[in-house]
């Protein structure tokens, strides 16, 4: 009796926990299109274990929720004083030793099995399964833009992140060394990791392996001042080859044509070299994101503005039209500089 | 009625004029009337915080809105936060303990009159203080700012660099002063509950509104303390140019973090105990049974408080803290469940069997019960470290704490409202209004905190003064912020309510509710010296015992 | 029903409470306890961390003669309250100024080794993590000094008025627990500071 018992029992975990599985396969599917940060969504390692605790911990906490719900419900409803009521009061029960054990002991064992199941999670994401092929990143965050630089690689960037996609035949994982310029940030993509803070004088690192090509978006999710609202993230995961041409662009100094001089000029007599560095001129600020190749970035100020002409006419002019509190001063240009200027800007792919 | 005869000193009827009255409620000593003042100044603090909260959801309504700027926006939450733990729920909270502890365990008054007042003043200084700042504080833009670094004030934003003028030091003077106030109140209800219990009753005789109220005091003196330290280390780094925040000089900044969490986890237990306090009176009340499990109720009430002081870095995760030190954290926070648990399961059984009347007070400590199941269900997902990597600083978090703040402490507080309600006045409240405010909120607060549970979870972050269109997260904010209207509204019947019937409310009598604990023996409102004479007790349930002498309590426990 | 038949039968059993002052003076003492611990931990975590000298090795040495005053304060003290518990005010007045001198020498102990720190060896609260912590530390400490020397001199006072009776022996118990708080205080600050700090 006694065996057959437990095996129904594994039976029945077995075929919930079978269609669990699938129905979190189907919902991962469906996840991206609900948001393009929804953290049911994982592309990478750390997001998928995560995940698969997620959903273990969602199914004890929500069987939990049924059982304790069902019987409040229940107890709300039959023991209402009825209408027709005699007055008298209820057997006055003062309390039972063996169910406040049975109420301690099963809560302990869910407990205990919860922690498990977290414990693992933890110390496989949390591991530095450091690979010779892995990219290694250095993300500073300041306020409020992030800093990425690629000691390996001789490249710094601003705001957009590439990293090449890790397939299961060719892994190649991306490390990411988090540090700050200035107050507290958070790296969150949530499709590929968890949230990791960047402290300053308290070096952290975290590690991501996508799976698959595309652009993937977060934001800082550590409250840093003013504009930690608009301190957007934006990761591109690109085949190994598109990543490597990526990385050779990055690498030129930037070009100059003689057509942009002017606007050249006006840059670097203009207190723009004191913040901004571009690579193979006088320019090399580092209070401000690196404009070396400016115009290979889809947006700017933190993903605060797509990088259209105007929009950076428009930021030059002044900042705080995008970005109310952001740390870039405006300006003050005439109308013909700030033309100039911005024409030499276009010119920094 | 043989107490009526009696004439009681501040009961002569003779007219004084405002300037007295006032006079007398400045300089009272009176634990009743420090009660009062305690709640309405949380109540007035209630609205200012409660309206913060609204130009937030406001703003949030709908992407790239421009209601407020990010620098008014950043300061509206940090001042909502501030103002609603600090200067709502901690006054409210002592406010109710210094009315009832003294009633409840037959006592004059409590045990340092004086000291109470001077706590009272204290907590209120304070919270004028902060408020001061709008006006008092030149910081970054213009003149006259409100601090903006966040409830938790997280260093080093906190430092002379990154926030300029005097709106961080008005921030930190408010805590550090009402700081002092709060030690003095929990050492005056420390030593109220074990110096002035009337004869007969024991501790394990006390209503376990006094044991909780006990257990949360003890929590005070050691978890406000920790802030206290904290704010002087912040005051000595900003005016005279220490380094303990100081990243520059090699300080740390995760120093402040522990610092502050050691203190502000056990405060949100601080906050919650007490609001189990009033379950406890209430429900058994209304279900017409004693509470199941007294022992295992303090037993668990004192491991809660113990645990409580473990679990602090489980708002650290993110940090970058190691595996084995996060794996400690995520024992020790699910531990908690435990406990909690067993109370929960513990009101269950009070109700089990008994004959409910759903009276305003018990509806609003029924939807307590739900509601705290799930916002404890919600706290235990973040315990589980990667999973908060996840959810951490998202509004999953910010739909957490309201789920046990408001869900959890504001339902079982305005139970506590309508319950005492009569003893404090003499008057019965407007059952009508009562249930309309009851329904009202639960409304507002389901379409408020449900649905803010879903941005977080698309990874929508908290404390961002506006987000991007295209993540999936405009209709769900759409939603929760309509909640606050609601929630508006049905705040907007309660005060009513609180007024109309101060005025017109039928009498109520001593005791409306056939409850058992000793308030309910004396007159509505108490007399300034409580009881005529001292009572005495031989259970848990003195005023059963009274009703019932052929079938007492003390022959069971 | 009418509930205000109370007050119940006075029960027979004897009913003894603990006295408020004491329990109240111990609830100060462990939130005292709690900032000190928040202080000496910070104190502990930043030995060593600082990026620029003086550092402790080079300019502290433990002050022996002052800690051996503040301690035997204690034992003054005692004799003090124990003079007052049996009545003889006179020898409490006099166990009472020893207590209080004590404590003073102390505090000249403190003043005079900041005055060196500050004025010959240049460290300030802002020189480096060293000052912020150690003066941090050992105010707090002397802080908690002047307060219970301000309380006693207030007792004095009392006492060469005449206004000290023996029924006040409670009060001064309370006051005396919190002395030597202060004094207990001091060993661990001492050790942090001058033992392990150094
Ligand atoms: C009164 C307030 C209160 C209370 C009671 C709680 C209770 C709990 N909280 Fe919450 N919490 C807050 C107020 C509160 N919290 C606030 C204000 C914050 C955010 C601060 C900020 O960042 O601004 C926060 C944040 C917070 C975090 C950090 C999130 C982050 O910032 O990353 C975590 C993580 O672990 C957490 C966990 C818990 C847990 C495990 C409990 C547990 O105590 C819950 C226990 C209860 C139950 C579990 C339900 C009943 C139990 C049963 C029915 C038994 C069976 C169940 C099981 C065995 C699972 N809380
Ligand atoms: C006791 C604690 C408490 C309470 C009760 C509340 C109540 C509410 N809170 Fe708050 N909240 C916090 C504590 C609390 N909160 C804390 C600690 C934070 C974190 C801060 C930080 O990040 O630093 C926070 C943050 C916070 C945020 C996140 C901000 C951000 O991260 O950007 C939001 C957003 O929706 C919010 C909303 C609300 C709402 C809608 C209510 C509602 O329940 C309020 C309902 C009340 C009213 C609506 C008032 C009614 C007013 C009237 C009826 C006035 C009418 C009269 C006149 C005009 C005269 N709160
Ligand atoms: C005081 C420092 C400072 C000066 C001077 C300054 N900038 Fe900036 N700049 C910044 C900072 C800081 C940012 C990042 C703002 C943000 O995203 O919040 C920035 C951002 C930018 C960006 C967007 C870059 C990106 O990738 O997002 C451009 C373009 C730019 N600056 C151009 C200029 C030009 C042109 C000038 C001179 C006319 C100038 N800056 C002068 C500090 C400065
Ligand atoms: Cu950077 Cu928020
Ligand atoms: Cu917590």
């Amino acid at each position: 009796m006694r065996s057959r018992g437990s095996n129904n029992w594994r039976f029945v975990s077995r075929q919930i926990f079978v269609w669990l599985c699938c129905a979190a396969a189907a919902f991962a599917d469906q996840a991206p299109a609900w948001s393009p940060t929804n953290i049911f969504a994982p592309a990478s390692t750390p997001a998928k274990s995560i995940f698969g605790l997620s959903l273990f911990v969602l199914a004890v906490t929500g069987v939990v929720f049924l059982v304790v719900f069902t019987l409040l419900l229940y107890s709300v409803v039959k023991f209402r004083k009825r209408r027709n009521d005699d007055g008298r009061e209820p057997p006055q029960v003062y309390g039972s030793n063996q169910v406040e054990l049975a109420w301690t002991i099963i809560p302990i064992l869910i407990v205990v099995a919860l922690f498990m199941a977290t414990a693992r999670v933890i110390a496989s994401v949390q591991k530095d399964p450091r690979l010779d092929n892995a990219i290694e990143v250095v993300a500073i965050g300041h306020q409020f833009w992030w800093e990425y630089r690629y000691p390996g690689l001789g490249v710094v960037t601003a705001n957009e992140l590439h990293v090449p996609v890790s397939d299961d035949n060719q892994p190649s994982p991306t490390f990411i060394k988090l540090l700050s310029a200035d107050t507290d940030h958070s790296f969150w993509v949530p499709r590929l990791a968890g949230k990791t803070d960047l402290i300053p004088n308290h070096p952290n690192s975290m590690w991501i392996d996508p799976h698959e090509a595309g652009v993937y978006l977060g934001q800082c999710a550590q409250y840093c001042g003013t504009q930690h609202a608009k301190m957007l993230l934006r990761v591109y995961v690109q085949q190994r080859g598109d990543f490597d041409r990526w990385i050779q662009e990055q690498r030129q100094p930037a070009t100059v044509s003689s057509a942009a001089s002017q606007g050249q000029r006006i840059f670097e007599t203009t207190a723009c070299i004191n913040c901004h560095t571009v690579e193979g001129t006088v320019a090399s600020g580092r209070f401000g994101p690196d404009l070396t190749h400016l115009m290979s970035r889809d947006t700017i100020a933190a993903g605060a503005a797509t990088n259209t002409p105007e929009n950076l006419r428009q930021w030059i002019l002044n900042p705080d039209a995008i970005k109310p509190g952001s740390l870039m001063p405006a300006m003050q240009l005439s109308d013909q500089d700030l033309n100039a200027l911005t024409a030499y800007l276009e010119t920094l792919r | 009625m043989s107490t009526e005869s009696i004439a009681w000193p501040s009961a002569s009827a003779e007219s004084r004029s405002f300037v007295d009255t006032l006079h007398e409620w400045v300089t009272t000593v009176d634990h009743k009337r420090l009660g009062i003042l305690y709640i309405i100044y949380a109540l007035v603090f209630l609205l200012i915080g409660g309206i913060e909260a609204a130009i937030i959801r406001i703003q949030l309504i709908r992407p790239h809105n421009n209601f407020v700027s990010p620098q008014v926006f950043n300061r509206l939450f940090t001042m909502h936060g501030t103002t609603m733990i600090f200067f709502v729920v901690m006054p409210v909270l002592f406010g109710f303990a210094n009315y009832l502890i003294p009633l409840m365990i037959g006592a004059r008054d409590m045990a340092f009159p004086r000291l109470n007042a001077f706590s009272f003043w204290m907590t209120a200084f304070g919270g004028l203080l902060l408020y001061f700042s709008l006006v008092g504080a030149n910081g970054l833009y213009g003149a006259g700012n409100a601090p903006d670094v966040g409830w938790f004030a997280y260093a080093p934003l906190t430092s002379r660099t990154f926030s300029v003028g005097h709106s961080t030091d008005f921030w930190t003077l408010a805590l550090l002063v009402s700081g002092f106030g709060s030690i003095g109140t929990a050492i005056n209800i420390v030593a109220t509950i074990l110096c002035m219990r009337c004869q007969g009753m024991t501790l394990a005789k006390m209503p376990l509104f006094a044991w909780l109220n006990l257990v949360m005091a003890g929590l005070v003196i050691l978890a406000v303390s920790p802030l206290t330290a904290a704010q002087i280390m912040l005051l000595v780094d900003r005016y005279l140019g220490g380094h303990f925040f100081d990243t520059q000089a090699g300080g740390s900044a995760v120093f402040w973090m522990h610092f502050f969490w050691i203190f502000g986890h056990p405060e949100v237990y601080v906050l919650v105990l007490p609001a189990f306090a009033f379950a406890s009176e209430i429900i058994p009340v209304f279900s017409r049974k004693p509470i199941f499990g007294y022992p295992v109720m303090v037993g668990a009430t004192v491991a809660i408080g113990f645990i409580s002081m473990s679990v602090w870095a489980h708002h650290m995760f993110t940090v970058g803290m190691g595996a084995n030190v996060n794996t400690f954290f995520v024992i020790s926070t699910m531990a908690i469940a435990v406990p909690t648990g067993i109370k929960i399961f513990n009101w269950l059984a009070t109700i089990w069997g008994g004959k409910i009347e759903f009276k305003t007070p018990m509806l609003f400590c029924i939807a307590f019960l739900f509601q705290f199941l799930i916002a404890g269900l919600t706290g235990v997902m973040m315990s589980a470290a990667p999973f908060d990597w996840q959810l951490g600083s998202s509004y999953f978090v910010v739909a957490h704490f309201h789920y046990v703040i408001v869900g959890g402490i504001l339902f079982t507080l305005f139970g506590a409202f309508y319950y005492w309600f009569p003893k404090m006045s003499g008057r019965m409240y407007s059952e009508t209004l009562g249930k309309l405010h009851f329904w009202l909120f639960l409304i507002g607060f389901h379409l408020t905190f449900d649905f803010m549970h879903i941005p977080g979870l698309l990874g929508m972050p908290r404390r961002i003064y506006t987000y991007e269109p295209g993540r999936g997260w405009d209709t769900w904010n759409f939603i929760v912020t309509i909640g606050v209207f609601f929630q508006a509204a049905a705040i907007v019947v309660f005060l009513g309510n609180l007024i109309w019937s101060y005025f017109r409310g039928k009498a109520a009598g001593n005791d409306p509710w056939d409850a058992w604990t000793l308030e309910w023996s004396t007159n509505s409102p108490p007399p300034a010296y409580n009881f005529y004479t001292i009572p005495s007790v031989q259970s848990r349930r003195p005023l059963w015992d009274l009703k019932h002498p052929d079938d007492p309590d003390w022959k069971y426990e | 029903m009418s509930t205000t038949s109370f007050p119940l039968a006075p029960t027979e059993l004897e009913w003894k409470l603990p006295p408020r002052g004491r329990i109240a003076m111990f609830a100060l003492i462990a939130a005292e306890a709690a900032i000190f611990t928040i202080f000496v931990v910070a104190y502990l975590f930043y030995i060593g961390k600082s990026l620029s000298g003086p550092m402790p090795s080079e300019v502290l040495s433990p002050p022996f003669l002052y800690t051996v005053c503040l301690l035997s304060s204690s034992l003054t003290i005692h004799f003090a309250a124990r003079s007052l518990r049996v009545g003889n005010v006179r020898s409490f007045g006099a166990w009472w100024l020893s207590t209080i001198s004590l404590g003073a020498i102390f505090l000249y102990g403190t003043a005079s080794e900041w005055h060196r720190l500050i004025y010959k060896d240049g460290l300030t609260i802002t020189t480096n993590l060293f000052g912020t912590t150690y003066y941090s530390l050992v105010g707090l400490h002397g802080f908690h000094v002047v307060v219970g020397l301000l309380a006693m001199t207030t007792v004095m006072v009392f006492t060469i008025v005449g206004a000290m009776k023996q029924e006040h022996a409670e009060r001064i118990d309370v006051l005396s627990l919190y002395w030597h708080f202060v004094d207990g205080v001091w060993i661990v600050v001492f050790t942090i500071v001058y033992v392990i700090g150094r």
